[in-house]
């Protein structure tokens, strides 16, 4: 490996991902169509129909109407607004696990609003309300395990995961009290809603727009901005950030401030939608699936969008493709990604390979990187 | 009223101890598999597909003992294919642990809802029938009362399990196989140069965890539910309790045995309180509810502030090994 001078490694400093990114793709969208196939004879097999006929009902299940369609894009964007929220989180190799949590919180901030306030105070300042406290009750759930992470280090996934619980037994504790009558603590409904400003006479535009923005703003945070260099410098390594006197403590407390209020903002978007209705599994386990988005897109907001119209797409369409098969859960979609996502998890294991065969016969020499 | 509740706590408590050992034994070896949730439904599944077929196989002739043994077998085969999944992904593949177990909880769950819901896939009351012999399995568990019932009327995989948390205590803490997992799970470059097989014994401990957690599963629905197949859906908690389990007992398979039955009674406190003249409003058996996490979070807050090594997660716990980049 002796070959190189000095020249060489001055201006050869590239980042693998780089010189592979087409071929990483490929490898990627090669595990993508297995997953399909192999999926697709489950389904063939379990439902008793054939892979085109399965996945036809699924494509038909998004595209089939414009309404449908808008729905498809709104429910995208739920999805890419807590990837967004978690994404410097885990861009700074924290493992928030609880965005379940931090989302179900803000709504039920928003939903807590809504029902005392209700007659008492004009919608506008209603709604104003309704985000401020669904943003800090959000900022305050997720902060919690990340101001122990960083005084004690303590493990922060185990906490998060906890916490998520926490958030579902307060929000069954406040319907029950709100709707003690019902006797279920599934669904509770305010009357007298105040109703989401709808944009252009549709109720979908306005979590799109909202997450487009967001989309933008933390694409340029994390890319730009001297906050985001400080995330990545920890995700790389705290020891070399505590050499170049970052605090680590605080990027850590601030960078989860930020995403607890985005988290929390996507929890007033999600009780706004269902109209300032709040139910324990409102969420729908997102967080989780967030997290897969993020991770697919290599932490990059931008290919997040991408990779949230394609988990979006599928679970979507087979709810629908589950309707039109008689089934009542979301079951088939559940085995669906499962069955695609093992296969694209299972291929970033090449990529890897591959790019440490590059980095042996010298295409690039420095900076190995490389997503472990 | 004691020794209904205590029963009670006891029951639940082995479904959680089960799944408990199950992860412990994978996180010794370094590896946190989130998917014990998806593992356990799958295992459940498993059981219960064996359940249906013996006595749809044999009728009337049912020998109790080989219909235990045939659904166990059923149940650890399922779970085993699901730990294979997340050891190929994780382990060989080094792929990353939180998400190959978030996904595998997805798919199993999903797998389970689906199977239980199709039509003549699982006859239900052929697992109710199935699920006395697992109760009954001793012939004087009648005459039994009171505390006596409480020690020795338990179902057949309530001993199972304590008998299996003893002995994975003992192999982790006093046998050389034992010292290999445990150095896998904490130095895994050190095992590996020691000559130990870090793959190897990966391998094996989540497959031996998944089989554990699966017979958690399924043991959910034969004993502690009477074999009712409809009680699937509340295996994904009992599978997250357990991982908050395994935080709380600090990876100590005999810890766990009793850790399981504080965890069981404040499961079943909110419900069987009022027998204890306590009348608690349906809001306040929500907050009692949230206990077992509560208090999980202050174990994982102690453990971490001690700072002792005895009390630690494994130190590479959820790190990948790459003999590579040594």
């Amino acid at each position: 490996m002796a070959k190189y001078s000095f020249k060489d490694a001055l201006y050869r400093v590239k980042n693998p991902d780089n010189i592979n990114k087409y071929k990483a793709w490929g490898i990627r969208i090669i595990a993508f169509f297995l997953g399909l196939l192999v999926s697709g004879i489950f389904a063939s097999i379990t439902l008793k129909t054939n892979p085109f006929t399965f996945y036809g009902t699924m494509i038909t299940g998004v595209f089939g109407s414009g309404d449908q369609f808008m729905r498809y894009l709104r429910d995208t964007a739920i999805l890419l607004g807590i990837a967004i929220a978690i994404v410097p989180a885990f861009k700074m190799r924290f493992w928030n696990l609880g965005a379940n949590g931090q989302v179900l919180m803000g709504a039920l901030a928003s939903a807590f609003i809504a029902f005392y306030l209700r007659s008492k105070v004009s919608p506008a300042i209603q709604i104003i309300l309704m985000i401020v406290s669904s943003m800090l009750v959000g900022a305050i759930w997720a902060v919690i395990p990340a101001i122990f992470k960083a005084f004690l280090k303590t493990n922060e996934s185990l906490f998060t995961l906890m916490m998520n619980y926490i958030a579902v037994g307060i929000v069954e504790y406040f319907i029950m009290v709100w709707f003690p009558g019902s006797g279920s603590y599934i669904y509770a409904v305010s009357k007298e809603l105040v109703k989401m400003p709808n944009i252009g006479g549709n109720v979908y535009i306005l979590p799109i727009l909202v997450v487009a923005l967001l989309t933008a703003f933390m694409y340029l945070y994390l890319r730009f901005s001297k906050h985001g260099y400080e995330i990545a410098v920890v995700g790389q390594s705290e020891n070399t950030a505590r050499y170049i006197g970052t605090g680590v403590k605080k990027v850590m407390i601030r960078t989860l401030i930020l995403s607890g209020l985005i988290c929390g903002l996507m929890g007033f978007l999600i009780c706004g939608s269902a109209g300032f209705q709040i139910n324990s599994d409102i969420v729908e386990g997102q967080g989780f699936t967030a997290i897969i988005v993020t991770w697919l897109a290599n932490f990059n907001p931008l290919v997040m969008i991408f990779t949230s119209l394609l988990l979006t797409f599928f679970t979507f369409g087979s709810g629908y493709t589950g309707s039109f098969y008689g089934l009542t859960t979301t079951a088939i979609a559940d085995i669906t990604i499962g069955i695609i996502f093992f296969f694209i998890i299972g291929s970033e294991f090449f990529i890897n390979k591959m790019n440490m065969r590059m980095m042996k016969v010298g295409a690039y020499n420095i900076d190995k990187g490389g997503k472990k | 009223m004691w020794i209904t509740f205590l029963t009670g706590a006891v029951d639940i408590g082995i479904a959680l101890l089960l799944g408990c050992l199950g992860e412990t034994i994978t996180e010794k070896s370094g590896h946190l598999n989130l998917g014990i949730p998806g593992i356990m439904s799958v295992g459940a599944l498993g059981g219960c597909l064996g359940a249906s077929l013996y006595i749809d196989w044999f009728g009337n002739n049912v020998v109790g003992l080989f219909l235990i043994l045939f659904c166990i077998l059923m149940c650890i085969l399922f779970s085993v294919l699901m730990g294979l999944i997340y050891c190929v992904l994780a382990v060989t593949l080094r792929s990353n642990q939180n998400i190959t177990g978030l996904m595998l909880t997805t798919f199993g769950c999903g797998l389970t809802d689906f199977a239980m819901n199709t039509p003549n896939f699982i006859n239900s009351s052929n697992v109710s029938d199935a699920s006395k012999y697992f109760i009954n399995w001793l012939p004087f568990k009648d005459s039994l009362q009171g505390l006596a019932s409480l020690f020795f009327g338990r179902g057949v995989l309530v001993y199972l399990a304590i008998a299996l948390a003893i002995v994975a205590g003992f192999v982790i803490k006093r046998t050389r196989i034992g010292l290999n997992l445990r150095a896998v799970g904490e130095n895994p470059a050190t095992a590996d140069a020691a000559g130990i097989s870090v793959t190897a014994y990966r391998y094996i401990a989540t497959c031996i965890g998944s089989a554990i957690a699966g017979i958690g599963g399924f043991y959910y629905i034969i004993e502690n539910s009477s074999g009712g197949v409809g009680n699937y859906t509340n295996i994904p908690n009992i599978g997250w309790l357990s991982i908050a389990l395994v935080i709380f007992t600090m990876w100590k398979p005999i810890l766990s045995i009793f850790g399981s039955f504080i965890f069981g009674a404040l499961y079943k406190l909110p419900t069987s309180i009022s027998g204890f003249g306590v009348i608690l409003s349906m809001p306040q058996m929500k907050i009692f509810g949230l206990l077992p996490y509560v208090m999980t979070i202050i174990v994982l807050i102690i453990i971490s502030a001690l700072d002792s090594k005895e009390n630690q997660p494994p130190a590479s716990l959820g790190l990948n090994y790459f003999r590579e980049e040594r």
